[in-house]
């Protein structure tokens, strides 16, 4: 099933609490997939770039080989960044097996992210100038605490609650998806892809990787690589109506937009809010209940809708 | 097994059995102040169930005839299977599933309704003041549905009877295999118009974007417009537009199995 929500506020000066916010949402909606929970949430651009990555799964077991494994792996990964050419600026082990990372680089993104995923089990999980993703097992309470949301601020953000139909429940099958190797790109998405196998051999032969087996993982892919031959975040969405099958309702976030694509049939829920001072939008109704107080007006966008918000 | 105190979707504290599945059954909360045959409470702090529970005590328990429902908050699955003659008011918006398999009550919702409002209704009413989610009127059986706003895909899927009147636009496969009933669209359609319809009438006011398979215009007679103005006089709506009519081909009736060479050879 799975929900979706994102949120985005008009005066996007990265001054808003848009962790707690969405925590709130995606907590509301937890029936909807307790499996895992994820962010992609922006705070204001800067120079520097913010990495995170993964050294291993949270539900490795987790044993004394295990903390030297993930010991070994951040070795290893902060040796490639550097040979990556560039510069480690503060980095931050945020659980046993996340890494938050700021680094000056000046170079290209698909060279850097190469760089570091040649540790073996090593992901990146975001590269960008504000973008961080964060994704664990649990719901939102618990991957907001541990991960210290509440005081995220931020500009705009989506999340997504995961309930797994067709790969494995873990951090690497967990939503969003950053579109590897463009920067600032995450997706969202809730429904199912049946032209997946198809896009992942074509995406694959253009020299992208894919670092999981959901099929969520190709929208970010298909995004991005449109975006990188020039399309806007818009019309990148709008082809993708023609050429991805399946059903779908995805959210899709760069450094100051926020797009929403639905399937030709409608088959999966939106509700959107457009507010004066913000943009919210979710599965159910419920989630944007749960960071406005008062009595609302939203509505559903019908099929083949595609639109885009700047903050 | 212990039963497990969470928070339900809206972030209130329910009682679940020791999975964090089932939530269990709940005291009734009592609170609602009534007067004579009308009564109201606040629902902000309640548990989906409370809500319910509180309404079923209300209408089947106290007598009491018009109820007032503040600040449901969006919430699913409320004011469903009243089996009644009464009158509710939620002040705000449903969710999910609102008012479902509820046979004669007068609602009146003044906020919005989420997917399946009104799923499987045996009759009454139900006016929705905002806008309306995807499969709203599932498989209806009876009473009428007013829904002032707008509605997205699929609205009166399995339609079995009934009254549908749209004020607002509707979405895609709106009326798909509907078997009997109405539905009165002032707005304009989405693609796929009645798409294998049975039988049963849609009326639409502004455009359509196409028909689905085995939907066809149909003959206007003096019985549609009686239907019309009666439903526009009840509900206070004025003047009505100008409709077209749709109706099932009844192409697919006969199913016709032949393969195209095994038809050449037939003909």
């Amino acid at each position: 099933m799975c929900g979706i929500a994102g949120i985005i506020y008009r005066n996007g000066d990265g001054g808003h609490r848009v962790g707690r916010d969405m925590t709130r949402m995606l907590q509301s909606m937890k029936h909807r997939g307790p499996d895992s929970t994820g962010y992609a949430l922006y705070r204001a651009p800067t120079r520097d770039i913010v990495l995170r990555m993964k050294l291993g799964e949270a539900n490795d077991p987790s044993d004394l080989e295990q903390a030297d494994d993930l010991r070994r792996r951040r070795r290893q990964a902060e040796a490639h960044i550097r040979a990556a050419g560039a510069q480690i600026l503060a980095i931050e082990q945020i659980n046993p097996y996340t890494i938050s990372a700021t680094l000056g680089y000046e170079g290209e993104l698909k060279h850097l992210a190469d760089h570091v995923e040649s540790v073996p089990h090593v992901e990146v999980l975001s590269l960008g100038h504000a973008l961080e993703i964060i994704k664990d097992l649990g719901d939102a309470k618990a991957v907001g605490s541990a991960y210290h949301l509440d005081d995220y601020f931020g500009s705009h953000g989506i999340g997504h609650v995961r309930m797994a139909t067709e790969s494995d429940v873990d951090i690497a099958n967990a939503h969003p998806y950053w579109a590897y190797p463009f920067s600032d790109v995450a997706v969202v998405h809730n429904g199912q892809l049946t032209n997946y196998h198809q896009w992942r051999r074509r995406l694959e032969r253009a020299g992208h990787r894919f670092a999981s087996a959901c099929d969520s993982e190709i929208i970010a892919v298909y995004l991005a690589e449109r975006m990188s031959q020039g399309d806007s975040l818009e019309a990148a969405m709008r082809q993708s109506l023609e050429e991805l099958d399946g059903v779908f309702t995805y959210l899709c976030v760069t450094e100051d937009a926020l797009g929403v694509a639905k399937d030709e049939l409608a088959a999966k829920p939106l509700v959107l809010y457009e507010g004066e001072d913000m943009v919210a939008m979710a599965s159910e109704e419920i989630a944007i209940r749960a960071v406005i107080d008062h009595e609302i007006d939203t509505y559903d966008p019908y099929e083949s809708e595609v639109l885009v918000w700047t903050r | 097994m212990d039963a497990l105190t969470l928070d339900d979707a809206s972030g209130r504290g329910a009682r679940f059995d020791a999975r964090g599945l089932v939530e269990l059954d709940e005291t009734v909360p009592r609170i609602a102040e009534i007067s004579g045959h009308a009564a109201s409470f606040d629902a902000h702090d309640l548990t989906t169930r409370q809500i319910n529970l509180e309404l079923r005590r209300l209408v089947y328990e106290e007598g009491v005839t018009d109820v007032t429902v503040r600040n449901p908050g969006a919430r699913h699955s409320l004011g469903v299977g009243i089996l009644a003659r009464c009158r509710i008011t939620f002040e705000g918006s449903l969710g999910y599933f609102g008012c479902g398999m509820i046979d004669g009550p007068e609602v009146h919702i003044t906020g919005r309704v989420g997917w399946s409002a009104c799923e499987n209704m045996m009759s009454g009413v139900v006016v929705i003041d905002g806008n309306a989610g995807s499969l709203t009127g599932a498989a209806l059986r009876g009473g009428d549905i007013v829904v002032k706003g707008r509605v997205g895909a699929r609205s009166g899927i399995d339609q079995k009877g009934g009254t549908i009147l749209i004020l607002g636009d509707v979405g895609s496969m709106t009326g798909f295999m509907m078997q009997r009933g109405r539905q009165i669209i002032c707005g304009n359609a989405g693609p796929g118009l009645g798409d294998s319809m049975y039988d049963g009438v849609i009326y639409v006011g502004g455009s359509v974007k196409s028909v689905g398979i085995d939907c066809v215009p149909g003959e206007w007679t003096d019985d549609d417009t009686e239907l019309i103005e009666r439903k526009f006089s009840i509900y206070g709506l004025g003047t009505p537009p100008k409709f077209q009519k749709f109706v099932c081909g009844k192409k697919l009736y006969n199913y016709d199995a032949l393969e195209p060479s095994e038809r050449k050879l037939v003909l």
